[in-house]
């Protein structure tokens, strides 16, 4: 017996070696082809830059130095600032209306399933079709800015896709302090938590790096701008309809999600609540909601790292070459397949890469981790 | 509200309810209809300012139109997603077997390995994903979509498959050796048999997320091999373009997934909800 078992075990990983082969390569090999590249001047010169075999040489980390605060590349550091702006107004609204949406069928109303299937169907689109659709209804004298004409008031004004406004604009030297401000507040907050939670050695660990941080904001910080000059970057308002049809999508997907959980709640505890004299309100408020927390959690990793990797959306509704609505996902792409410069698409992807690790690894630790406690 | 309500208050609480569903059916519903009617329409009727009309003659010679020009690129998207649904499943379910029922020494970290394949930005991989298709003479050909969509869609595949598996009962593995059964044995006899449900799970969603997908499509594949999604980018990209034409392709590239999601509700938010709560 358990020496079959012992054979089976080399079975089982040969059945397995496949897929870890082609894992190995395709992702983490690439990943590593990646990163290689972007430490090169692969492309620079326009003779090697689509050669079977490129002559490259190794520049160090010069391409994630133009990035960030080189002259000509001003618009791959507006497309970081619109990713920012792109993921916190689509996390806020998926997860807003996907809630409401949850929370009113979870009243049980006639035609539950309807009203269901119906919230839900855009997430079995593709984001080309729904950018085709949507691009079409925010054509700037027509679609959406027709609806109030149907009520007999006057057609909207916003130029939607087209818009080149841009609100909330900053310094791109103003963030290096602000960056180290919002770290030492949040390890501040850690820190009291660890003090909280009685692990005194990590509440010191935390409280320093907390003083360090506010220490390098305000003695050096002012002096160490990343740019010799002013560039100001802010929220372009060509989004506003993006982030519209993206909800559009996903906050069917958010609801089905914070259903799921609705229905893992049990009846017994409503009842109690109910009995103990809670409104319907405080229900929500006191007993359901917190319980929903783990669910806004895991929604908001998955919108986070879609919403970081959003491409074809943006692609399909205002085009690849519009810098007024681009993200760091399509400039990799057209920097690198239509601009022939590898080495710097290369970097972009590295970087892309670096932010959804940055939510995704901490939270995979976590769920393994609950996996093994189990 | 409390213990015991006014029924006239219950009464509109619940009108208030219902107004606000129908109000959010009607913004899901809005874009729909505004293919359906720009589709319909004879092109010359097409305005900026008319676009919410009911068309006046009612015209089907455009899904006609999109229908030949989408005819070979929607075989391509079916060839391409069937293929890869088909060879990610088959991998994920051998795989969810071994790191269910027979893990190995280190079974943990490679599936965790595996994994976390899941979550990476594609762009992190397509340069060299793209040298290597092109070395392989693979560039433009359909079935180099099918490798690539196959290699990424294994993380997926193997967690709901495994996920699946680990509810099957260790006693019935037990039994099955006991009669003398051995690794594929089992597989073939007792585990595959009962795989049906997590096997609709996976195609719906490696049919859904494939014939979706666009980055891939659009690095890899040349006209001859384009998918839907790219065929329609590319038409409704032009500038100056009649828009029943690209309703009409839109409506084509999503009847696929839409009749899944219409046939296979309850599969379909199975496969959604392993892809996310477990993640």
């Amino acid at each position: 017996m358990t020496t079959r078992r012992r054979a089976s075990r080399l079975t089982s990983f040969l059945v397995v070696l496949p897929s870890l082969l082609l894992v190995g390569i395709f992702v983490y090999g690439f990943i590593g082809r990646t990163i290689l590249s972007s430490l090169t001047d692969w492309g620079q010169d326009p003779s090697q830059a689509l050669a079977v075999s490129p002559v490259t040489r190794f520049v160090g980390l010069d391409n994630y130095r133009q990035l960030f605060t080189g002259l000509i590349d001003g618009r791959f550091r507006q497309d970081l600032v619109s990713t920012v702006f792109f993921t916190v107004f689509f996390l806020a609204g998926c997860l807003g209306v996907g809630l409401l949406l949850a929370i009113l069928i979870d009243q049980k109303p006639r035609g539950e399933a309807i009203f269901r299937a119906v919230y839900l169907f855009p997430f079995a689109l593709s984001f080309v079709v729904t950018g085709t659709i949507w691009r079409w209804l925010l054509q700037p004298s027509g679609g959406v800015n027709r609806l109030p004409t149907l009520v007999g008031l006057p057609p909207g004004e916003f130029a939607w896709l087209t818009s080149r406004e841009q609100v909330w604009r900053f310094d791109w030297n103003d963030l290096p302090v602000a960056l180290a401000v919002l770290l030492g507040l949040a390890l501040a907050l850690l820190a009291v938590a660890e003090l909280r939670a009685r692990r005194r050695g990590r509440a010191v660990g935390a409280a320093v790096g907390a003083a360090a941080a506010l220490a390098w904001a305000a003695l050096f910080g002012r002096s160490w701008a990343p740019l010799p000059f002013t560039e100001l970057h802010g929220f372009n308002l060509a989004f506003i309809g993006i982030i519209v049809a993206a909800v559009w999508q996903m906050a069917g997907y958010t609801m089905a999600l914070y259903l799921a959980g609705l229905s893992g709640i049990p009846e017994e505890l409503r009842e109690a609540a109910t009995v103990e004299g809670a409104t319907s309100w405080q229900l929500y408020t006191r007993v359901i909601l917190p319980l929903l927390a783990p669910i806004t959690l895991s929604a908001m990793i998955v919108l986070g790292h879609i919403s970081l990797k959003i491409f074809d959306l943006v692609f399909a509704m205002a085009g690849p070459d519009n810098a007024y609505t681009d993200v760091p996902a399509l400039l990799m792409y057209i920097t690198t397949f239509r601009g022939n410069q590898f080495a710097k698409g290369a970097a972009i992807g590295t970087i892309l890469l670096v932010l959804v690790a940055l939510i995704v690894i901490p939270y995979l630790r976590s769920q393994l981790r609950r996996e093994v406690d189990r | 509200m409390s213990g015991h309500p006014a029924a006239g208050r219950r009464w509109s609480w619940r009108w208030l309810l219902y107004a606000v569903l129908v109000l959010a059916v009607a913004f899901f519903v809005m874009p729909v209809y505004m293919m359906l009617v720009t589709a319909l329409k004879e092109p010359a009727a097409i305005g900026l300012e008319t676009a919410w009309q009911l068309p006046r003659t009612w015209n089907w010679g455009s899904f006609a139109q999109a229908w030949t020009a989408f005819l070979p690129k929607l075989r391509n998207s079916f060839v391409l997603t069937i293929s890869a649904a088909a060879a990610s499943a088959m991998l994920g379910s051998l795989n969810g077997y071994v790191f269910a029922k027979w893990p190995f020494p280190g079974s943990r970290i490679v599936f965790a390995f595996i994994l976390f394949g899941m979550f990476i930005p594609y762009q992190a991989v397509l340069i060299p994903l793209f040298g290597f298709i092109r070395a392989i003479g693979l560039y433009g050909s359909i079935w180099g979509l099918v490798l690539v969509h196959t290699v990424y869609g294994l993380p997926i595949t193997t967690l709901i498959f495994r996920n699946y598996y680990v509810e099957i009962p260790d006693s019935l593995i037990e039994a099955s050796e006991l009669d003398g059964a051995g690794f594929f044995a089992i597989y073939r006899h007792v585990v595959f048999p009962l795989s049906l449900p997590a096997f609709v799970v996976v195609i719906i969603w490696q049919f859904t997320q494939i014939w979706n997908e666009f980055l891939f499509a659009v690095t890899l594949s040349n006209p001859d091999s384009q998918p839907i999604t790219v065929a329609l980018a590319q038409l409704a990209g032009g500038e100056a373009v009649r828009w029943n034409l690209p309703m009409a392709g839109a409506l084509l590239a999503a009847l696929p997934t839409l009749l899944v999601y219409v046939v296979f509700g309850r599969f379909f938010v199975r496969g959604l909800l392993a892809g996310s709560v477990k993640g």
